[in-house]
């Protein structure tokens, strides 16, 4: 395919004069337009859990857009950031609109982050000959963890001294270099302002990059193995005479008009958001972070973003806190292992059988449960159920290997269906 | 364009009015002395679109307030704009000896004095009602009482041993707490707790009960005001950049629509 479109690249290069064909001869702009666009092909029945992977592209670029707007301003340093942010809210030209894409930004991140993922979860899009797109991903979202912790820390409000001092304890139960390791990051015997000013660095220039990298590695892996769709059916295995899958259509036109309207839909959403409860209750922004950074003063409860929070509740379900860090990293990093846990013959949630259906639900379930449960108080029954959906939680990746073996699945159709 | 922000602010505002009329019947509730005053109930029930009360508020704020604390992120001009106050008024009444209208409103008390004095430095309060919330400072302005143990004579429910003194018993009197027994437990693990039931006013006030809970509701509605002043505004383009998205959303589905005729 990528050979035809280089020979059709070439022709219609040729065929012009002028500039056009000038650069096409420096520079394969046509070349490129065709083979990752217009002659990329998607499966045509894409359904609305599609539309989230386009929309975590739209909020990569939003955020730095308002990232760089934000850095012109942002004075970073213990004694100045709390100011600088209420200088951008209060006296910057629409400087509030700016911080508040940022903010309601990272949220959105993780929301369309966890629902695209989610997909893959309903479609077994990590299956082979998936697994390289799927680890990519993963990577990507755990950058992302690092990202949004890192710039939760930079407005140096009391909520993000103290998640920064929970967290970057949490290196400390590493068993020997632990206590080394949490001061080599921190920079000092606390959190303090080198902390601040290198999590600053990390989170305007190298994850940033990182994240620019591995979104790329992710779009080339999926433009060579293809996307999956709701039913699991590889659109490869069935071309016409011209070589193109008879299931596909062109990403372009047809995705992209698709997509413009997800698009719409999202910052409609997003707009009432940022325009009328940008702290969406409290939730986006913490109350406690309108308190500038002290260490003399506790939050009467610390609790990270609610984007974090399933694993908060999992590291605090466990007495001892050296096992609950390794138990909230096994949480995290379960993900990775999913093309080869699932031992299922099928990818797709259509023709799975109710094995798998009721450890997917139960697992659905349990990390809503633990979100919510991560953000209550650390005492008496959250701590009970916080242990009680651990359970489902880790059992839907440790007993996948024999249940989505064991799994009654249904025939899969030779061709996609197409629900319009 | 203002009628239309003025009718979705007014769906906003709705529930507060009602979490108002709730504070305004609990408060009803406890002077019948049958039942404790549920003073953690109350709501402020502000409403920052309303400029008179805002108005209000920052004249009540240069009369009892930025004596001890500064709204350091605040200039004077900002208010004047945003509360249609008239320059004549703002450098007559507003505006500190000594100070421009286009300074940040800060308190002349020294740091240092003030910590002599209560022992902590009275917090700036720019962000108040962001960081606790409006229906803490209501209930905070509306909870002194009379205790002869503190430094102060006085004491918070929202706050216990709270350092600021009761600087508003000149409008609303002198409060004395009636607190209430308890008891939980029986036997030897019997043990009684100390219960707030009520208040009752020794020495009365210059303003009636309704008077000062309009004080203190334009006082924290200008607080409210202070911690995002833009919030009004804000609310107001939201609308249009909602309605606006929704059209392009229209017009996007139906060209994928166009499109997609096509695809069987």
């Amino acid at each position: 395919m990528a050979h035809d479109a280089m020979a059709k690249a070439a022709n219609g290069a040729a065929g012009k004069a002028g500039l056009w064909a000038w650069i096409n001869q420096r520079l394969p702009v046509e070349l490129f337009w065709r083979s990752q666009l217009t002659e990329y092909y998607a499966p045509k029945n894409f359904n609305f859990w599609y539309f989230f992977g386009s929309l975590a592209l739209l909020v990569l670029v939003m955020q730095l857009f308002s990232g760089i707007f934000l850095a012109m301003f942002y004075k970073v340093g213990a004694d100045t950031s709390f100011d600088s942010v209420e200088f951008i809210m209060r006296e910057v030209s629409f400087g509030w609109l700016i911080l508040y894409m940022q903010s309601v930004g990272a949220s959105a991140f993780f929301l369309v982050v966890y629902l695209h993922m989610y997909r893959a979860l309903l479609y077994g899009s990590y299956k082979s000959p998936r697994e390289l797109l799927w680890l990519f991903g993963m990577i990507i979202y755990l950058a992302l963890m690092a990202e949004a912790f890192m710039g939760y820390v930079l407005p140096w409000g009391n909520m993000s001294f103290w998640a920064a001092t929970v967290i970057i304890n949490l290196f400390g139960t590493i068993p020997g270099i632990g206590p080394g390791l949490v001061e080599w990051i921190r920079g000092d015997y606390g959190i303090a302002d080198s902390t601040l000013n290198r999590f600053f660095s990390l989170h305007v220039v190298a994850l940033p990059l990182v994240l620019l990298l591995l979104v790329a590695l992710h779009l080339v892996a999926l433009h060579e193995v293809g996307s999956n769709n709701p039913d699991g059916v590889e659109i490869k295995n069935k071309k016409d005479a011209r070589g193109i899958p008879l299931d596909g259509i062109p990403f372009h036109p047809y995705y992209t008009v698709k997509d413009i309207v997800g698009v719409c839909v999202f910052l409609t959403l997003m707009g009432l958001v940022v325009f009328f409860d940008p702290t969406f209750g409290n939730l986006f922004l913490e109350k406690a972070n309108f308190e500038p950074a002290n260490p003399l003063s506790t939050p009467a409860e610390i609790s990270p973003s609610w984007y974090f929070t399933p694993y908060y509740a999992i590291l605090r379900a466990v007495p001892n806190k050296g096992m609950g860090a390794l138990l909230m990293l096994i949480a995290v990093t379960s993900f990775f292992f999913l093309p080869w846990l699932d031992r299922s013959p099928v990818k797709s949630i259509r023709y799975r059988g109710w094995i798998f259906k009721s450890f997917l639900g139960l697992f659905t379930i349990s990390f809503l449960a633990l979100m919510y449960l991560g953000m209550q108080p650390a005492q008496g029954i959250y701590i009970t159920l916080s242990r009680l959906f651990a359970v489902p939680y880790f059992a839907f990746f440790g007993l996948m290997p024999f249940y989505s073996r064991l799994d009654p699945v249904k025939p899969v159709p030779e061709r996609v269906t197409f629900h319009g | 364009m203002v009628k239309y922000a003025s009718l979705v602010l007014a769906l906003f505002a709705a529930p507060l009015a009602l979490a108002a009329e709730e504070g305004a019947n609990a408060a009803a509730a406890g002077a019948e002395k049958s039942a404790p005053v549920d003073w953690e109930s109350w709501h402020a029930g502000n409403d920052v679109t309303d400029i008179a009360s805002l108005q209000r508020g920052a004249r009540n704020f240069m009369n009892y307030c930025v004596g001890c604390h500064s709204l350091k992120y605040v200039r004077y001009q900002r208010v004047a704009d945003d509360l249609k106050i008239p320059a004549s008024v703002l450098s007559a009444e507003l505006v500190a000896p000594g100070s421009n209208a286009l300074d940040y409103i800060t308190t002349a008390m020294p740091a240092h004095d003030a910590e002599n004095w209560f022992g902590t430095v009275p917090p700036d309060l720019s962000l108040i009602a962001r960081s606790r919330g409006v229906n803490y400072i209501y209930r905070y302005l509306k909870t002194f009482y009379t205790d002869t143990s503190r430094p102060t004579l006085s004491n918070n429910l929202a706050f216990p041993t709270t350092a600021m003194p009761a600087v508003v018993s000149d409008l609303e009197g002198v409060k004395q707490a009636v607190f209430r027994d308890v008891k939980s437990g029986s036997g030897a693990d019997a043990t009684t707790e100390q219960v707030f039931d009520h208040f009752e006013t020794t020495v009365p006030g210059n303003m009636s009960a309704e008077q000062f809970d309009g004080f203190v509701r334009d006082t924290v509605n200008f607080l409210d005001y202070a911690g995002e002043p833009v919030q009004v505004e804000r609310r107001s383009y939201g609308l249009w950049v909602v309605l606006y998205l929704l059209m392009l959303t229209a017009f996007a589905w139906l060209l994928k629509k166009e499109y997609w005729k096509e695809v069987h």
